[in-house]
């Protein structure tokens, strides 16, 4: 298998081209896809039977939880081909994910504890989804943090891709422990929508938001490599390029 | 239109989630376009400075 | 791999060689190794000062108190871990010596673990008994210490080659490690609450006894990658 096509658009001026052109149709695409979701979900999608229009959270909260585990996952891969490959641009990726992870990962915990309020009755519950998304939160600060402390780029790329990897690894064992001590001590857990068992109209809406804010993230994420691009590549000569070829 | 907005008694909840949600992508598209523009301005800055050096 | 030589040794002899050196250097100076068991016994003592003080209140709380308390002075140990050998270099020659630098690492955890974890696993019988625990318990607390604090030190290997000779290292180490002990928390203080209830306690530990496989087998691959780019 030939990894030369990988190496072609991971070169930074490629890169920084391609992406600058894909940016704007991707956030018009969640746009479109965000307002399709939104009028589906707070309008045509009927009361649940059982949560009554308290539900509609949902369209929100589940989708901020897929976005913030997704980063995770995204962050690991391209520090992973990073590390591997030294592949600035990888690295570059990998530096853009943590900012917007970590805010979507606060978004899922504070929209799920409102939505715990109504159905359970306090507005935090050491519900197992909840408690591992409140870890992940961790993991994310962790990983701003060593960021931060550490000066050098390069030096900040590569430790912090070690921690992702490690992270990545401990993930599915810490959701899996959590869910296993939930389970010990459960009380209320929240009320599972069985995949199967969702409407069609309630899962369409659901399904949009989701695929919006995934093309959402992927326009943030970015626009944030674009930057941090040229922050590794600071003495190439495309640079000059580059930068005279934007408006300003 | 305010039976909408009632949400069936779940207003307070419902609808701070979604502003909620709509402050976190708007800080987030904020947040990346100055990154953004800190780097092209810290870029340029260079280039010029390297232009007029030589 | 080995530079051939005169004086060149294998891994295994170096690892061996690593131990023995640790352990001398630590001997010379007991009171840095002991402050961590200090520590264990301080914050242990600080559960039942702010609670109610009935052994049969205690035993509630004695596998959170024990596990919380176990965690953070393994946290305070591991920043004796690299940083001493971090400051004059010797770091620097494992790495370059052309041996394998995981297989050092895990070597350098040993004895690390010998010196602070053991000592937190040969006290757990006082301090439980402190907290209520049946006698009948102590092996079942014994034995998920002896698991989880082995797991422990590996994992904030990986921790502190990351923060080594970073300013405010200590703060962001715990901020890094802590996320990552969560499992190790969990089945361990589970572990240890069936024990003080005189259960079994056979599906707690076969997970800690997976965890400390698992890191084993990859966190000092981990923490040699780590410490090579904290030296670079």
């Amino acid at each position: 298998m030939s990894w030369a096509w990988l190496h072609r658009y991971a070169s930074p001026p490629l890169f920084f081209r391609i992406a600058g052109r894909v940016i704007p149709w991707v956030s018009w695409l969640a746009a479109i896809t965000g307002a399709a979701g939104l009028i589906g979900g707070l309008g045509l999608a009927p009361p649940d039977y059982q949560q009554g229009e308290g539900y509609r959270i949902i369209f929100v909260h589940v989708p901020a939880a897929v976005l913030s585990t997704m980063a995770y996952g995204v962050m690991a891969g391209a520090a992973g081909m990073g590390l591997i490959w030294r592949m600035n641009v990888a690295h570059a990726v990998a530096a853009s994910c943590a900012s917007v992870g970590a805010w979507f990962t606060v978004l899922a915990l504070t929209t799920g504890s409102l939505w715990g309020r109504p159905m359970w009755g306090t507005y935090w519950e050491w519900d197992p989804r909840l408690t591992s998304e409140l870890v992940l939160l961790f993991l994310y600060l962790g990983y701003m943090g060593l960021r931060s402390a550490i000066d050098d780029t390069a030096r900040a790329d590569r430790a912090s891709a070690v921690l992702v990897l490690v992270g990545v690894i401990n993930l599915p064992i810490i959701h899996y422990s959590v869910d296993w001590w939930n389970s010990l001590h459960q009380g209320h857990t929240l009320l599972k929508f069985g995949k199967a068992s969702m409407p069609p109209s309630m899962l369409v809406p659901l399904l949009l938001m989701m695929l919006a804010f995934l093309l959402y993230f992927a326009a943030i994420m970015l626009t944030r490599a674009r930057g941090e691009v040229l922050r590794r590549e600071r003495n190439a000569r495309w640079i000059s390029e580059a930068i005279g070829a934007l408006a300003t | 239109m305010m039976e909408w907005l009632y949400m069936g008694g779940y207003w307070r909840y419902v609808w701070p989630c979604y502003l909620l949600t709509a402050a976190a992508i708007g800080l987030n598209i904020y947040l990346a376009r100055r990154s953004f523009a800190a780097a092209v301005r810290e870029a340029r800055r260079r280039v010029g400075a390297s232009r007029s050096g030589s | 791999m080995n530079v051939a030589g005169p004086n060149s040794v294998s891994s295994g002899e170096a690892g061996w060689l690593l131990v023995r050196r640790d352990l001398r250097l630590a001997l010379r100076r007991p009171g840095e190794w002991l402050q961590p068991l200090m520590f264990f016994f301080v914050v242990t003592t600080l559960f039942p000062l702010s609670t109610d003080p009935q052994l049969s209140r205690l035993r509630d709380i004695a596998p959170g108190a024990l596990w919380v308390a176990a965690l953070l002075s393994c946290l305070l140990a591991l920043e004796l871990l690299f940083r001493e050998d971090g400051q004059d270099g010797t770091l620097e020659q494992l790495a370059v010596s052309g041996l394998s630098l995981s297989w050092l690492l895990l070597a350098k955890c040993c004895v690390h673990w010998l010196l602070t974890g053991l000592p937190l696993v040969l006290a757990a019988p006082l301090v439980a008994t402190a907290l209520g625990a049946p006698y009948a318990a102590i092996p079942g607390i014994l034995a998920a210490l002896l698991l989880g604090s082995i797991a422990l030190s590996l994992i904030g290997a990986v921790g502190a080659g990351l923060t080594l000779g970073l300013r405010r290292g200590g703060a962001l180490l715990a901020l890094l490690v802590l996320p990552l002990a969560v499992p190790v928390l969990i089945f361990g203080a589970r572990a240890t609450a069936l024990a003080i209830a005189l259960e079994p306690t056979s599906a707690p530990m076969y997970m800690l006894g997976a965890i400390v496989v698992l890191s084993a087998t990859l966190a000092p691959l981990g923490a040699a990658a780590a410490v090579r780019i904290s030296l670079e």
